[in-house]
């Protein structure tokens, strides 16, 4: 139907469409609840589908975080509700081993992969590409629709394997070989294993065919007047994200594929020299490197980082010059930094693997290219500072998560100068530092860059207000707690404590922070009961939030604020308006907003 | 039941939250939208800046409170470097933070909305920009610096004198093995691993330099103030050596072995007395995830001194004899109390002797 209207063009949806009419609907094709909730192919709709089911993983995966933080703050109680949840992982209320690692490996597989990077990109690719740049569509509104049901299949295979005899996944989310290639070894790396290479297969087909469909809608199917350096940086991020994606996914497939052969076809790709101590054979796999596996992994595993900031950054961007009223400050420097994180980011792999024996001279290259990135990084950061420098700033719900944003990725950034120098990843690697570091960069920074975006665009997309008391106390809960629990994590790190234990109380050299660790526990599932209230906010106000009544509720230029309150199947009602100027005209020449569709004056400057 | 009841009291302070929002999203209608924004704005303007001045008293009380719990002294000198580094980096990261974290807060606070105020049109500016590319640029060079120095100097070729052992990880303990009094280990081939036949590591009987090979488990031994070489070898998934008082750390993978220097510098029982822990020991903790028992995957170092040292190995039975001894009950024991017996007469040369191993 979508090909339809951009094969037709403009011309004929005007005869086609009842201009007038704010709830606009597409009227020469009958949408049944099938093609318009289910098998949609408006990008508005998938946006939706992405979202939600996102939303859902997020649950699941914090829960899942909860629950392992139980054992660590009170890793001598027991918990009668954990056998409930959990049942033979949990007999007694005590959390086995075995159901430990389960819960981190998938907690950390949920995370990156079907929550930040499905349900973020996902959401607001689909969301903001079309409106954005003025397009009807996606290029391909079809495949778009086989990008979402893939991320739905793989998340169906995912979330089989945790009900599977033998556990889900359970060698971390990196699944390094040879325990995850060895059933023998770990309980998770029998059939579990198998369902997670499925399904991040399915997932990896997903992610492509949204990619290809985000540069290719990016690249040819923007508006009158829309040069590339018009676009808001959202889509700069978003473009940047997806050729990050397409680039390395494909290269983590492969490694997953060598896996696969490694598990079941006899081949050693990845084993070597190994003895099995639980059924005393020693296997005939010779000649094997294991540390390939870990390069291919990298290889999508650091772009992976970037594919899950990126978009952050871009709607960060977007959100704090609206609230600001002012422009962004250095656009064409923000662009900058954004292609400059994109190449350093596929040449930093290595820095993950400084203690695997690499040659260090090897390393000191990555080591280089490694503290290169912080440059664009400190660019973006000092930018936003200067956007909010003698600004007229609105305290919307976005903009806190926007700014919050900004402080976390300063923090976690910082962090990120400790581990990437190797002399000091020694130390710290593979501790919780490291666990402090990317959750405080990387999570929180992630999950506050989609929030900004959820509150900011859900006039758009639902036509509706979310509740602002309970946005304003899920903003400061989230952003307190986040702190306080990823703060003191650094300093456990620091003291050499290492990450996936169940247990510390065994050790000498790490059972000083019992008390730190019931405070962690505490203020995680504090945290993760406000989450909670974010998601029913959420849904209360599809059904019941306060009706947006004007079009551009938050005084902004884009595109989007130019369709109707609730856009039909094509977006625009009538042709799609041409564009004149740049995104981010706030406060030009006196007045408080200029709309990208309005014509530069006479005697007005270009930015 | 606790668990209800906490449950009925989460759903009660939710159902809470939820009035009172929905109160005063009506109460906000009825004031006009412009002066709720306006008051809304002023709360969190001011909670800002509460963040703010909270948030750096919370790093202070947080430092003050941990600080003498992690790090220490560190007990190599590898680690030393290490440590410097981390102030330097420290250091200069620290203040980045907090001028940056100050601005965003100052600036969000100061800059909150107010109808006189008009936002200032600033789209760009060249120097600025400029600034902050090169400054951090330079910041970055120092570290990278200073951090390659020390790290080609961690990571170059261990000392001539210093000791070799090899350590093997296995799921879920460490294997040590020395090289004997021939100073070589013999060949070893990981398909005649027997656990049942005490051949822990595969050793080949038929290479006479294994003969004297001495292997241990759980706990090993080193010199005090004499570089240690790690050889690090895997029997079957990857883990990781780190002892975190030394600092140090390296991956154990199977088919390729690894290696890792430093040179202790207090011993086991010095380390008892200065940290005031009669339990103290330095742990070798596994630390890359390997199964489910990673987490209780530990070894021991005793580091002793030279005379120590020398008594403790006169002790060990090469694993060769061990295994000769179930089959050939006269031969080995004997041998090996004579080599003792040699070795007690003169520690002087031993030590030497170890050192070169």
């Amino acid at each position: 139907m979508s090909t339809d209207l951009t094969i037709h063009g403009p011309g004929e949806l005007i005869e086609t469409h009842d201009v007038h009419n704010a709830d606009h609907e597409v009227h020469h094709h009958k949408d049944t609840f099938i093609t318009k909730y289910v098998f949609s192919q408006d990008h508005k709709m998938i946006c939706k589908q992405f979202l939600i089911t996102g939303m859902i993983w997020a649950i699941l995966g914090g829960l899942m975080s909860v629950l392992f933080r139980l054992q660590l703050g009170y890793p001598d109680s027991t918990f009668p509700i954990l056998e409930d949840i959990l049942g033979k992982w949990a007999k007694g209320g005590k959390l086995s081993p075995e159901g430990y690692y389960a819960l981190v490996t998938m907690h950390g597989t949920v995370l990156v992969f079907f929550v930040l990077t499905g349900g973020l990109s996902g959401t607001f690719a689909n969301f903001l590409i079309p409106l954005q740049i003025g397009a009807r569509d996606m290029a391909s509104p079809f495949l778009n629709m086989l990008s979402y049901w893939f991320f739905f299949s793989a998340s169906v295979v995912i979330l089989t394997s945790l009900f599977i005899e033998t556990g889900p996944a359970s060698g971390g989310w990196t699944s390094y070989p040879p325990l995850s290639a060895l059933g023998d070894a770990s309980l998770g790396s029998k059939a579990g294993m198998d369902y997670w290479i499925t399904g991040m297969a399915l997932f990896v087909v997903s992610s492509l065919l949204g990619g290809l469909n985000y540069i290719t809608t990016i690249l040819n199917m923007r508006t009158k007047g829309m040069s590339m350096t018009r676009l808001p940086l959202t889509i700069w991020a978003l473009f940047f994200t997806a050729v990050l994606g397409v680039l390395s996914f494909p290269v983590l497939l492969s490694g997953l594929i060598l896996l696969l052969f490694d598990r079941h076809a006899g081949t050693s790709f990845y084993l070597s020299d190994i003895f099995i101590a639980s059924t005393q054979k020693a296997l005939p796999n010779e000649g094997g490197s294991p540390i390939l596996f870990q390069h291919l992994f990298w290889f999508l595993g650091h772009p992976e980082v970037y594919i899950i900031i990126l978009p952050a950054m871009g709607l960060v961007s977007e959100v704090m010059a609206i609230n600001s009223r002012k422009p962004i400050f250095g656009y064409m420097a923000m662009i900058g930094s954004l292609f400059a994180i994109t190449v350093l980011a596929f040449l930093v792999w290595a820095h993950h693997m400084f203690v695997t024996g690499l040659n260090p001279f090897l390393g000191s290259v990555f080591v280089l290219l490694t503290l290169l990135i912080a440059v664009p990084s400190a660019i973006k950061v000092f930018n936003w500072l200067t956007t909010l420098w003698r600004g007229n700033i609105r305290f919307t719900p976005a903009m806190l998560f926007a700014i919050a944003f900004v402080s976390t990725f300063i923090s976690g950034g910082l962090t990120g100068v400790f581990l990437g120098n190797s002399t000091l990843d020694i130390h710290l690697h593979d501790t919780l530092f490291i666990i402090a570091h990317f959750h405080i960069v990387m999570g929180v920074s992630a999950f506050l860059g989609m929030f900004c975006g959820v509150y900011h665009w859900f006039p758009k997309m639902y036509g509706r207000y979310m509740n602002n008391t309970m946005s304003y106390i899920h903003f400061w809960v989230t952003f307190a707690g986040a702190y306080l629990i990823f703060w003191p994590m650094h300093y456990e790190g620091l003291a050499g404590m290492p990450r996936r234990y169940m247990d510390y109380s065994g050790w000498t050299s790490f059972n000083q922070f019992g008390d730190l660790n019931r405070f962690i526990s505490t203020v995680a599932m504090i945290v993760f009961a406000v989450q909670l209230m974010f998601v029913f906010n959420f849904f209360y106000s599809i059904f019941k939030g306060r009706k947006v009544t004007t079009q551009n509720p938050w005084q902004a230029n884009t595109l989007e604020w130019t369709t109707p309150i609730r856009p039909g199947h094509g977006n625009w009602p009538g042709e799609i308006p041409e564009v004149h100027r740049w995104a981010y005209d706030y406060g030009k020449d006196g007045k408080d907003f200029i709309l990208q569709t309005e014509p530069l004056g006479a005697d007005e400057q270009h930015h | 039941m606790s668990n209800y009841f906490l449950f009925a009291i989460l759903l009660l302070g939710f159902v809470i939250t939820f009035q009172i929002a929905k109160a005063s999203e009506y109460v906000g209608i009825l004031k006009g939208e412009k002066k709720n924004n306006e008051q809304n704005n002023r709360i969190n303007g001011f909670l800002m800046i509460v963040f703010l001045v909270l948030g750096l008293i919370g790093v202070y009380w947080c430092n003050e409170l941990f600080k003498g719990k992690i790090l220490g002294k560190s007990a190599s000198a590898q680690g030393e470097k290490i440590d410097q580094m981390l102030y330097i980096t420290i250091a200069i990261c620290g203040v980045v933070f907090l001028i940056t974290q100050i601005l965003l807060f100052w600036f969000s606070f100061k800059y909150q909305y107010s109808e006189k105020r008009k936002s200032f049109y600033f789209p760009h500016n060249n120097k600025l920009e400029v600034i902050w590319t090169v400054v951090p640029a330079i910041a970055l060079t120092v570290l990278v610096g200073f951090g390659l120095m020390y790290w080609f100097q961690i990571t170059g070729e261990a000392p001539k004198d210093a000791m070799v052992v090899e350590i093997t990880g296995k799921q879920f303990g460490w294997i040590y093995r020395y090289p004997g009094k021939d100073g070589v280990f013999g060949n070893k081939y990981y398909k005649s691993i027997s656990d049942g036949q005490n051949n822990q590591l595969g050793l080949l009987w038929d290479d006479p330099k294994s003969h004297d090979d001495i292997v241990v488990s759980q706990t090993m031994y080193a010199i005090v103030n004499q570089p240690l070489k790690m050889i690090i070898n895997s029997r079957d998934v990857i883990h990781d050596v780190g002892i975190v008082e030394f600092r140090m750390k390296m991956d154990a993978v199977p088919g390729t072995p690894t290696t890792m220097w430093f040179t202790p510098l207090f011993t086991t029982e010095q380390k008892k007395i200065s940290s005031g822990n009669p339990d103290f020991e330095y742990e070798i903790s596994c630390d890359q995830i390997c199964g489910r028992g990673h987490y209780t995957m530990k070894g021991i170092i005793k580091v002793v001194t030279a005379e120590e040292f020398v008594l403790w190995r006169a002790k060990q039975v090469p694993n060769y004899v061990q295994v000769m001894k179930d089959k050939m009950p006269a031969a080995g024991p004997a041998d090996s109390v004579k080599t003792a017996a040699v070795r007690i007469e003169s520690p002087s040369k031993l030590v030497a002797a170890a050192g070169k191993e």
